[in-house]
């Protein structure tokens, strides 16, 4: 079932606990590296409070797409829409300013200093010019605690954490700026099932405090335990937007692999045409 | 360190609940959290667990030094006297400037080699502003210490911006600066500083009455106590982690009785050298830049992982050249205290093994060669090391050659440490 087929009041009903305005709105958003058309005509809505997975096989411009949201990629064609206002996002620093926070796959984390000056790394909060340590711990504590994370000590070096505490800390760092729409490249790769549970429950925790989520996955168990919607994205273009309560695991799959468009789907298409 | 026990309930939303592995995340406490138990015998449980994962911190060198110690004593009685451990620690200053910068250099993962031959071009400096060309002292002081300075920030230009490896950069470096003293030293070669010049002072000044060393052992030991009582407070108000009293307590009496055997020693011969007050605050101040400064947090950070450091705005270029100047700079004021040392600044300065006890002095104080870890007072303990080796051997009367073999040894032992230690943090988690 996809939305864009949907009578515009049902699909208004299917989202009536998100807000009206989309907190994030990709127009018609095409992006070319030389010779290679990297997406095309690409639509993406994001409201806050609301998972949207990003999903498609390799190529089909998942990364690209996110990193022209975060502003690493700037945008060709299309138009990106902030809050219901068309923006210009040229570099990673206007993405910053405008609340979005993105957590990439390698996690950019400091292994020798603790995860109090990991969450603080480049933003350290000082008094009279010298580090506030008390503060940053208090506020790194109470942070973790709001998302429920556990970990041993934050004052341990991140070296002594799991991958999955790890990504945990990541995702709690890109919170620290209280951004509006958090973008996570794969969080779950190469963690093990409770850790992968432990940043899925994160990410739930992310919805519930209004954030708006993008989060990129190759693993569907993933995507249909957190998201709201699906976005599939093939050979840089939409490829269907699902309603992931309402949409089975084979469909989204086929959306992805393309395999509901191949010479027999063609030919019962055709079929049903010439019936009529 | 504890960590706060109660489970988290989490509320679940219809799409969770039909994941398996969701549900069982939910757990009641990790059962690998460290929880630090309060009072005295957590400390001691947390220091079990320290040694075991093998966080030695400065063990291995203290040990190290009580050994040396004690072995050159039962060698010759005249070593642990007053007047011979005054002069060793007099002597260490020099050398220990030097390791400083060496210390900051290695925070980063990198090398500079040239530190030896700026350590000359800065005693040249001196020598030929003020005595051949009658300079004001402080001035040509001033100068001196802006050389090593200057040659630094170049070092980190080429590092940094032009993306030559350290080792290459300062290698060129210390060719170039050995070269640049011999030029500007002349023909004569040699140049006698004024005695009682402020440079020829930095070693030769004592301070005589012995108040000033017992006041500064009272006052260090006051200043200690009073810091970690209202730090553990301020703790303590904002509800993180605290260290209890006790712990607090026994770290003052550690200090007051180190720091009044101190002072004893030195009121035993001419008193407090100026030169080791000196060392002391440099030392204090730049612990207290890396790691109560948002700089020296950035210091650590690219010791760590660059690209991260990248990623948090960290400007990698900026720090890494502005290390490699304090490095120079450090550099220099050794260089100074080397030349006070002897007087004069010769052609010899800063050649044969300065640069190799430098680095030595901060690789066995604890510092590591990998990067990220350290502290400026491993600078102090290592060079205490280094010089000790030197005066007992003097005392011996055993040649140079013998004395590089010892060193060398050190220096290994000193190294296969750090890299085992590294492997055990390693396989503990910890690195």
């Amino acid at each position: 079932m996809l939305l864009h087929n949907l009578p515009p009041g049902q699909a208004a009903k299917e989202m009536v606990h998100v807000s009206a305005t989309p907190v994030l709105a990709l127009r018609g958003v095409s992006k070319r590296f030389g010779a290679v058309q990297a997406l095309t005509d690409v639509e993406l809505e994001v409201h806050a409070g609301e998972v949207v997975a990003l999903v498609g096989d390799n190529g089909a411009g998942k990364s690209t797409l996110v990193k022209t949201i975060a502003g690493v990629h700037p945008i060709d064609e299309g138009s990106i829409e902030w809050d219901g206002k068309v923006v210009q996002i040229s570099k990673p620093h206007d993405a910053q300013a405008l609340g979005i926070a993105t957590v990439y796959q390698d996690l950019a984390l400091c292994d020798n200093i603790d995860v109090v000056g990991n969450l603080y790394l480049g933003r350290e909060l000082k008094k009279r010019g010298v580090l506030d340590e008390v503060e940053m711990e208090r506020r790194s504590r109470e942070l973790l605690d709001t998302l429920s994370i556990r970990i041993p000590s934050v004052r341990i070096p991140i070296a002594s954490l799991s991958g999955g505490q790890r990504q945990v800390v990541a995702i709690a760092r890109s919170m620290l700026g209280e951004p509006k729409l958090v973008i996570l490249d794969e969080p779950t790769a190469a963690l093990g099932v409770e850790q992968t549970a432990q940043v899925l429950d994160l990410v739930e925790r992310l919805r519930e405090r209004g954030h708006a989520v993008i989060l990129i996955s190759h693993n569907m168990a993933d995507v249909k335990a957190v998201a709201d919607k699906v976005a599939v994205l093939r050979l840089g273009r939409n490829n269907g937007v699902f309603e992931v309560k309402s949409t089975s695991q084979e469909e989204i799959i086929s959306a992805i692999t393309g395999a509901t468009d191949n010479a027999v789907t063609r030919r019962a298409a055709r079929n049903g045409e010439a019936q009529k | 360190m504890s960590t706060d026990k109660t489970s988290t309930t989490v509320t679940k939303t219809p799409a969770a609940e039909n994941t398996e592995a969701a549900a069982q995340a939910v757990t009641a406490v990790d059962p690998r959290l460290l929880v630090r138990e309060q009072g005295f015998a957590g400390y001691l449980s947390e220091f079990k667990r320290k040694m075991k994962a093998g966080d030695l911190g400065s063990i291995p060198v203290v040990l190290g030094l009580v050994v040396i110690w004690i072995i050159f004593q039962s060698l010759n009685s005249n070593f642990l006297t007053a007047g011979n451990l005054s002069d060793i620690s007099v002597a260490m200053v020099g050398t220990g400037m030097i390791a400083v910068g060496i210390v900051f250099v290695l925070l980063l993962g990198e090398i500079d080699l040239s530190v030896g031959s700026v350590s000359g071009v800065a005693g040249a400096t001196f020598a030929v502003l003020n005595v051949s060309h009658g300079m004001n002292e402080w001035l040509a002081f001033l100068l001196a210490i802006l050389t090593g300075t200057v040659a630094g920030a170049i070092h980190g230009f080429f590092f940094a911006r032009i993306g030559v490896p350290a080792f290459a950069v300062t290698l060129a470096g210390l060719l170039f600066w050995n070269g640049f003293m011999l030029q500007i030293l002349g023909d004569n070669g040699t140049i006698n500083l004024d005695s009682d010049g402020v440079v020829a002072k930095l070693t030769s000044y004592y301070f005589t009455d012995v108040a000033a060393a017992y006041g500064l052992a009272l006052v260090a030991t006051v200043a200690y106590f009073l810091s970690s009582f209202f730090g553990n407070r301020r703790r303590e108000a904002a509800g993180v982690p605290s260290r209890p009293l006790s712990e607090t307590i026994l770290r003052t009496v550690l200090l007051a009785v180190l720091a009044f055997a101190v002072a004893i020693v030195y009121n035993q011969y001419k008193g407090l050298p100026l030169a080791v007050v000196i060392f002391l605050a440099v030392l204090l101040i730049t612990d207290f830049v890396l790691r109560r400064t948002s700089y020296g947090r950035k210091v650590f950070a690219l010791g760590g992982s660059v690209e991260a450091s990248r990623r948090a705005g960290i400007n990698v270029e900026l720090i890494r050249i502005s290390v490699f100047a304090i490095a120079g700079t450090f550099a220099a004021i050794g260089g100074l205290f080397i030349a006070s040392k002897i007087a004069s600044a010769n052609q010899g300065a800063g050649a044969g093994d300065l640069l190799m006890n430098a680095i030595a002095a901060a690789v066995i104080g604890g510092t590591s060669l990998f990067g990220g870890r350290g502290r400026t007072w491993n600078a102090l303990l290592g060079v205490l090391v280094i010089v000790s080796i030197q005066y007992g051997l003097a005392l011996q009367g055993i040649a140079s050659p013998v004395q590089y073999m010892i060193t060398g040894g050190v220096l290994l032992a000193t190294v296969v440490i750090d890299a085992v230690t590294r492997k055990t943090q390693k396989t503990a988690g910890r690195a």
